[in-house]
């Protein structure tokens, strides 16, 4: 094979890879006798793009902040204080939609404190993020007094529902939210100048102030955006459970940081996409699905995606090493 | 009287060849190194000399050819195999553990114990030896490596390779973040390796430093060795044609320019890391050559100057207005860029393309209605890969993939994209070929006949005086003289740079105006 012919065969695996992986795992399931019949069924893959929901959304956010070269590890605590927020505000007797936006725009105000740390302080987006994994997990809980909230059914229950009204949307309105934003965010990355300094910056971040990017302010925009992303998420889980929960999504933000991974992310920065995180999201969701099926139990769940973890990094590895 | 056999050498590597899919690096090169033999393996980027050292160390195997060492057939299988067969490379990039001490270093792998328990007084023997060996034994064993000079790091590296009782020593531009003195040093110690026969090979771009320290030569031209020989009556001119493949005839292009009106001036500006506060101007349409040894201050007054280090007092005029923003964007808008001399750590950001890392910058040009255009970038960047003469596949190729030489042209191109009127250069030629340097050196030119400025910092000092207008030189971070380029020769450069005064002429007119 000539080189150029196998750097576009590379170029070809990057794209693809995540979402070959993800065409096997559903092959698989399909394969097997005992499940086949139910988990080929449109609603099954409905149930599983709806139940991707929380995750896509916080994983559309840590895209930005992992190719930016950061990480956060409070985007699951920060999606539980979200969901208790949304849930506090519905209670109180707000609007949905105002509950919704201050659910929103709790998850920014967490981001932005995150990147506020990161750039202000010069510590390490691993140290802060941790810290604020805390912080929010402790601050949702003093708000529901340490329990459930419980709020009266509104419109905002409606964003998670496998069968939505009216019933032309086919999918909940959850999804499609999911599918606007990824849209969006492939624009941004791709086509927009913010988008290619986020890759400078996670590429080579001296490199990046070099060429007088303000590499602060990248970060900062990037965590903040992430935050509202999460903020997002927490109004979905709160949807989904119709209740405000702070213990909810304890370790989330582990496969939320996985499907970035697995779609081909890169922990050193400067690489991921939003196309390949969001099938990174569906990887492990038909998994959990098909293993709930089969009725293997929850730890042989855990082992496989562990494995597929460390798959989809060796796999990424190996292409580089190609080109 | 019988034949006494001569010793075989200690190594020999023929018909050697390597492909890497349709390209053919190696074919069939042979090489000979002798006992106690400095060979200099000299060749463009690209023309195999790192291919060929890479067989040599383990790290590819050859598609043909074999090699021995000591007349031993020698076909390692990895590179752990090379150097358990002797052969030590060191290169551009230290391979030291910074926080570990020498001693640990020096004994990393090899360490002496009993039962896994550390015998660090057999350690400290060994250690001492290795440093005596490469007749420094000044530098302290239980220093962490990394508080140590560029220079000493080398020793130690090379102290590393004796101790591993080397046969070959390959040196890989050893000299190319090294100051003068340290390059002074590091010649001593390659001239006193020559009795403990071993065999050095050489490679540097630097080719008067080679004709200095080299016994033999091997010159490799795309994939071909053309030529080798003994150094001595072999010329510099000699050299490059057999590099080049034809007559070389002008390796600093005079382009004809004048200088014009000031652009830049510092007023006893001093930053964050300089040790002085400095005070220069700079005209348009002028080379202003910064000389003086690493650390003397000269990157820390470019970096200054562009807003990368803090400033601490003084101010910095362009075009006759003072700068007020001080972070790097505010500077770009007015004008000045910077070629950093880390081309890989800062310079560039290898896993973006060539057209992501030229344009950095500036999108604006390919932005229509708030979305960036991928389509007119890269025809643009296509164009300037074109009309610089860039060795890159396409315009979206990650910039990691291309030679040093042309990675330092995308950088440089870098500033031409976004037009910038005062350039300043911090060490834009080093570790590059000698065609690359040169055409560096024609674009410099070019730059200063359109009336820009450049501020051009270097360590190599033929290259300040064959294209500088005027020549400043720093010593402890001062700014100690600076004249036209004519009024200096090397001699006085060095001295000024480690001395910290001129020439003794200049130094007595001094005394008689006081």
């Amino acid at each position: 094979m000539s080189r150029h012919s196998r750097a576009r065969l590379g170029r070809a695996l990057n794209v693809f890879g995540p979402f070959i992986g993800l065409l096997l795992v559903i092959a698989i399931f399909a394969l097997i006798p005992e499940v086949q019949g139910r988990f080929l069924r449109a609603a099954n893959f409905k149930s599983v793009a709806t139940q991707s929901v929380i995750v896509a959304l916080g994983a559309l956010g840590m895209t930005l902040i992992i190719i930016s070269g950061g990480i956060d590890l409070s985007a699951a605590s920060n999606i539980a204080l979200a969901s208790v927020i949304t849930a506090y505000a519905v209670n109180a007797g707000a609007a949905p939609l105002v509950a919704v936006l201050l659910g929103v725009l709790t998850g920014g105000l967490v981001g932005l404190v995150n990147g506020g740390l990161v750039t202000r302080l010069r510590l390490v987006p691993f140290i802060v993020t941790m810290g604020m994994m805390g912080i929010a997990r402790g601050a949702g809980k003093w708000i529901a007094g340490n329990q459930k909230i419980d709020a009266p059914m509104t419109w905002v229950n409606e964003l998670m529902a496998k069968s939505p009204r009216p019933s032309w949307l086919l999918l909940a309105p959850g999804i499609w939210i999911v599918i606007l934003f990824a849209v969006a965010l492939a624009v941004l990355l791709k086509y927009t100048v913010f988008g290619r300094h986020i890759f400078a910056v996670g590429s080579n971040e001296a490199t990046a102030r070099l060429c007088g990017i303000r590499t602060d302010r990248v970060k900062v925009l990037v965590y903040a955006i992430s935050g509202l992303f999460c903020g997002l998420s927490g109004v979905m889980e709160f949807s989904r459970l119709t209740v405000g929960d702070p213990t909810v999504a304890v370790g989330l933000e582990l496969d939320i940081i996985a499907a970035v991974v697995i779609g081909g992310g890169s922990l050193s920065g400067g690489e991921g996409s939003i196309l390949g995180t969001m099938i990174g999201v569906l990887i492990m969701s038909f998994l959990r699905n098909g293993c709930t099926m089969m009725g293997w139990p929850n730890y042989i769940q855990e082992i496989i995606i562990g494995v597929i973890i460390v798959v989809a990094v060796v796999l990424d590895r190996l292409r580089h090493r190609k080109e | 009287m019988r034949d006494v056999p001569a010793a075989p050498p200690v190594l020999r590597m023929a018909g050697v060849s390597k492909s890497f899919g349709a390209t053919r690096a190696l074919d069939d090169v042979s090489f000979e190194l002798g006992r106690g033999e400095v060979h200099a393996l000299i060749g463009e980027n690209g023309a195999g000399k790192s291919t060929l050292m890479k067989i040599l160390s383990g790290a590819l195997a050859p598609d043909a050819g074999r090699m021995e060492i000591d007349g031993r057939p020698y076909a390692p299988s990895g590179p752990g195999d090379g150097l358990r067969s002797g052969v030590s490379m060191i290169y551009q990039e230290l391979t030291l553990a910074p926080h570990l001490t020498v001693a640990e270093n020096i004994m990393l792998g090899r360490e002496v114990h009993a039962a896994g328990w550390l015998d660090r007084r057999a350690r400290a023997r060994k250690v001492r030896e290795a440093l005596e060996l490469v007749h420094h034994p000044e530098i302290a064993p239980d220093v962490p490596v990394g508080r140590l000079s560029v220079g000493a790091k080398q020793v130690v590296e090379i102290a590393r390779a004796l101790l591993n009782k080397s046969r070959i020593l390959v040196l890989d531009e050893p000299t190319s973040s090294l100051s003068q003195e340290d390059s002074q040093r590091l010649f001593e110690i390659i001239r006193g390796l020559k009795g403990q026969d071993v065999g050095v090979i050489y490679i540097s771009h630097f080719l008067e430093e080679v004709q200095r320290v080299a016994d033999r030569y091997t010159v490799l031209r795309d994939g071909r060795s053309v030529g080798s020989g003994a150094m001595e009556g072999t010329s510099f001119d000699d050299l490059i044609q057999l590099m080049v493949g034809r007559k070389f005839t002008q390796l600093f292009p005079r382009v004809e320019h004048t200088v014009g009106g000031p652009v830049l001036a510092t007023d006893r500006l001093k930053g964050a890391r300089m040790a002085a506060p400095v005070t220069l101007s700079l005209a348009s349409g002028e080379i202003l050559g910064i000389a003086g040894l690493i650390g003397s201050g000269r990157t820390e007054l470019l970096r200054t100057v562009f807003g990368l280090d803090e400033i601490e007092g003084g101010t910095v005029v362009v075009s006759g207005a003072e700068l007020a923003g001080r972070r790097p964007w505010t500077r770009i808008r007015r004008g000045l860029g910077l070629l950093s001399e880390d081309r890989q750590g800062e310079g560039l950001a290898l896993s973006l393309s060539v057209a992501d890392n030229m344009t950095l910058s500036d999108f604006a040009p390919y932005r229509r209605r708030g979305l960036l255009r991928p389509a007119l970038q890269n025809r643009a960047v296509g164009d300037w890969i074109g009309k610089l003469k860039i060795k890159a596949k396409s315009a979206v190729q990650p910039v990691g993939d291309l030679s040093g030489g042309n990675q330092q042209k995308v950088a440089l191109a870098r500033l031409l994209h976004q037009r910038a009127a005062v350039l300043l250069l911090d060490e834009p030629t080093r570790g590059i070929d000698v065609v690359s340097k040169s055409q560096i050196y024609e674009w410099i030119g070019g730059l200063a006949r359109e009336g820009k400025a450049v501020l051009f910092v270097s360590s190599y000092l033929p290259e300040l005086l064959g294209i500088s207008d005027r020549i400043a030189v720093f010593h402890r971070g001062a700014l100690v003289e600076s004249r036209p380029a004519a009024a200096w020769d090397a001699a006085g450069l060095m001295a000024a740079a480690t001395m910290g005064r001129a020439s003794p002429d200049s130094a007595k007119e001094q005394r008689n105006m006081a």
